[in-house]
């Protein structure tokens, strides 16, 4: 199996009023192809940076990132946009759906960007939304479907232009516990089935129980040698 | 497509809010119409009212007369067109408090002020007889005089018994032009004074000059009172607008504000929607963050922001145009026609009005754009409103 991505002593600092704030120390993370990954750890300990990082929307301080076969901090503006529509989908913890448009589109937005016509952009809309179940609910408005309802929108979205990897930032953080249930049966499927990489950041042992590795992220140091044993004594 | 649809959804998200503001767009564009509207009325209006006509004075004061000779050396003058002249009369009509001008004037006087309209048969008799007058219609009202008529007048600054035969009436041109004045021949006049008060003949009121070219009015003006420079009856020449210093001197002070005014309007309302879009484009922080995740780039982010802004103002415009026609029309009614004798719409107002309408647009969504294209990502999302 190839890497996917590889992180390679990479740190990353924020300046708030000419104060320095490191929030990762040379962390280095390898991760397979069709690999589940979870992050875990507690708040602040620089988990959503990582995700940003890896996921080409934030860049680091020093080190290198090899995404998908591309050295992304080298990357400028719009090279990297183009890289992440073509290779990354999105899920974030409050769905972040553009309200004024229906399910369907919300889902055809990333496909605007492609050569795709208008038919054909219909045509992967409607399959991808009956993947995640919402067949039934294309022209309902975000605000017309349940929290549930709505990631899993946000899911599609991520999803329709068939990128090879899908980072998830706390996806289940705002739901009670059955739909948390069915957003994670659903991306252990997209997972097996559809043969996507998936890195999710979670703090919820639940939901880091369904991805296959788990790491640890603490105060912006990676720690070593984590497995399901551990995460079983935090339930 | 899609885009154009975005921008029309995002328009309509805070209704309210987007409905006062193309109202508030609208009223400035029919304010910024009707301002512009009498602001070039006005101009077009002093223009050709009478800028062609000159009045020359003493240069002491009006009562005191200048000489007949003066006359001849005006007309000499290039540029003028046409002199002639008038005395006040004054005198008793009836009964004191029957209160009207009443003038002594060269013959020529209706040509000069062709809004005095007098019917041509009415004029030819009125050239013919020595002691016939022209009345204006409101005088020939009031005191129910035709043509055939007496006046009878008792005299005070032309002493004597003065009887005037009415041979025309003249009809206002204009609702602003006086339709109370009585005019009579100033040859007249002039028999009697050689007669019975030589000292006194000869004497003339003021000159009123017809000029070819309004432009020319204060070379001409100044050329007039060089003539009689140093001599014992200096003279002082204006345009006849000046001449009426006391109403027009406010009335320009009046249309100077309105033309300003005009432009302020653009100016507020251009904070009215710069406000909007700001407010708009704060609340979609995270929706803009959320499009660049997804690999649109900072044309995208300008188009949506740049096209609502547009859109806003362009309909507002429109809405403001649609309604302005209508109101000039209405208020054209109330205009006194001898300052506006053109109260329309110019077509330069319509330019202005929609250059202003989408420099209003792209102004107002300059600061929004600067922000998202400047925002990152990761601030994007962090971002609480
Ligand atoms: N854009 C930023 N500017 C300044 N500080 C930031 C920024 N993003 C994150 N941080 C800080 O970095 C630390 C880690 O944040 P984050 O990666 O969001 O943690 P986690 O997702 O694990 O809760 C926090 O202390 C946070 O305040
Ligand atoms: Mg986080």
């Amino acid at each position: 199996m190839s890497e996917i991505i590889e992180v390679q002593n990479v740190s990353k600092s924020y300046w708030r009023d000419s104060l320095e704030i490191s929030v990762l120390h040379n962390i280095s993370l390898k991760v397979n192809e069709g690999e589940f990954l979870a992050l875990m750890g507690p708040s602040g300990s620089g988990k959503t940076t990582l995700l940003n990082l890896i996921a080409g929307i934030d860049r680091p301080t020093k080190g290198k990132l090899i995404v998908a076969g591309t050295d992304i901090a080298s990357l400028g503006e719009s090279a990297l946009a183009k890289w992440r529509s073509a290779s990354v989908g999105f899920v974030f913890q409050f769905y972040n759906l553009i309200p004024v448009l229906t399910a369907f589109e919300n889902v055809e937005l990333p496909l605007l960007l492609t050569k795709l016509s208008k038919s054909e952009r219909r045509k992967h809309v409607e399959a991808t939304l009956d993947i995640v179940g919402l067949g039934d609910r294309i022209h309902h408005y975000p605000k017309q479907l349940s929290g549930g309802q709505e990631q899993r929108v946000a899911i599609a979205r991520a999803i329709v232009t068939d990128p090879v990897l899908l980072v998830a930032d706390e996806p289940t953080g705002d739901l009670d516990r059955t739909s948390a249930e069915e957003i994670l049966t659903l991306m252990e499927r997209l997972n097996k089935e559809f043969n996507k990489t998936i890195l999710m950041v979670t703090h919820d042992p639940h939901a880091a129980q369904r991805a296959r590795i788990v790491r640890h992220l603490e105060k912006g140091d990676l720690t070593e040698g984590d497995n399901h044993e551990n995460i079983k004594a935090h339930i | 497509m899609r885009i154009l649809k975005l921008i029309f959804k995002n328009t309509l998200r805070h209704k309210l809010r987007s409905s006062l503001t193309i109202l508030g767009i609208a009223i400035a564009v029919i304010a910024f119409g009707l301002l512009r509207t009498v602001v070039t009325a006005w101009s077009v209006g002093v223009e050709a009212a009478s800028a062609d006509r000159l009045i020359t004075r003493h240069s002491v004061s009006f009562i005191f007369p200048l000489p007949l000779s003066y006359r001849d050396k005006i007309e000499q003058i290039p540029g003028v067109d046409e002199v002639s002249f008038s005395n006040w009369f004054g005198g008793v009509y009836k009964d004191k408090n029957n209160f009207f001008a009443r003038m002594a004037v060269r013959d020529n006087i209706f040509d000069v002020y062709p809004e005095y309209a007098v019917p041509k048969d009415q004029l030819d008799i009125y050239d013919k007889e020595r002691n016939s007058c022209i009345i204006g219609k409101d005088i020939a009202e009031k005191y129910k005089l035709k043509p055939g008529d007496i006046i009878s007048m008792e005299g005070d600054i032309y002493p004597g018994q003065w009887d005037f035969v009415v041979r025309g009436i003249y009809q206002p041109k204009y609702k602003t032009t006086d339709g109370t004045q009585m005019f009579f021949h100033w040859d007249y006049l002039n028999e009697r004074m050689t007669k019975e008060m030589p000292g006194r003949a000869n004497d003339v009121g003021w000159y009123i000059i017809k000029i070819k070219d309004p432009s020319q009015s204060a070379v001409i003006s100044e050329k007039v009172d060089a003539l009689f420079k140093n001599s014992p009856a200096e003279t002082k020449t204006e345009t006849e607008r000046a001449f009426n210093q006391g109403f027009l001197a406010s009335t320009s002070a009046i249309i100077t504000a309105m033309d300003v005014m005009s432009f302020m309007i653009i100016g507020i309302i251009m904070l009215v929607l710069g406000n909007t879009m700001i407010m708009a484009s704060r609340e979609r922080t995270r929706e803009y963050a959320v499009f660049k995740t997804l690999g649109f780039s900072g044309k995208h982010m300008v188009g949506l922001i740049l096209g609502e802004s547009m859109f806003i103002s362009c309909l507002g415009s429109f809405v403001g145009l649609m309604l302005v026609f209508p109101i000039v029309a209405s208020f054209e009614k109330f205009i006194p026609k001898a300052f506006f004798p053109v109260f329309y719409i110019e077509p330069i107002t319509l330019i202005l009005a929609v250059s202003a309408a989408l420099l209003i647009g792209v102004a107002a969504a300059i600061f929004p754009i600067q922000r998202v294209l400047n925002t990152k990502i990761v601030e994007g999302f962090r971002f609480v409103g």
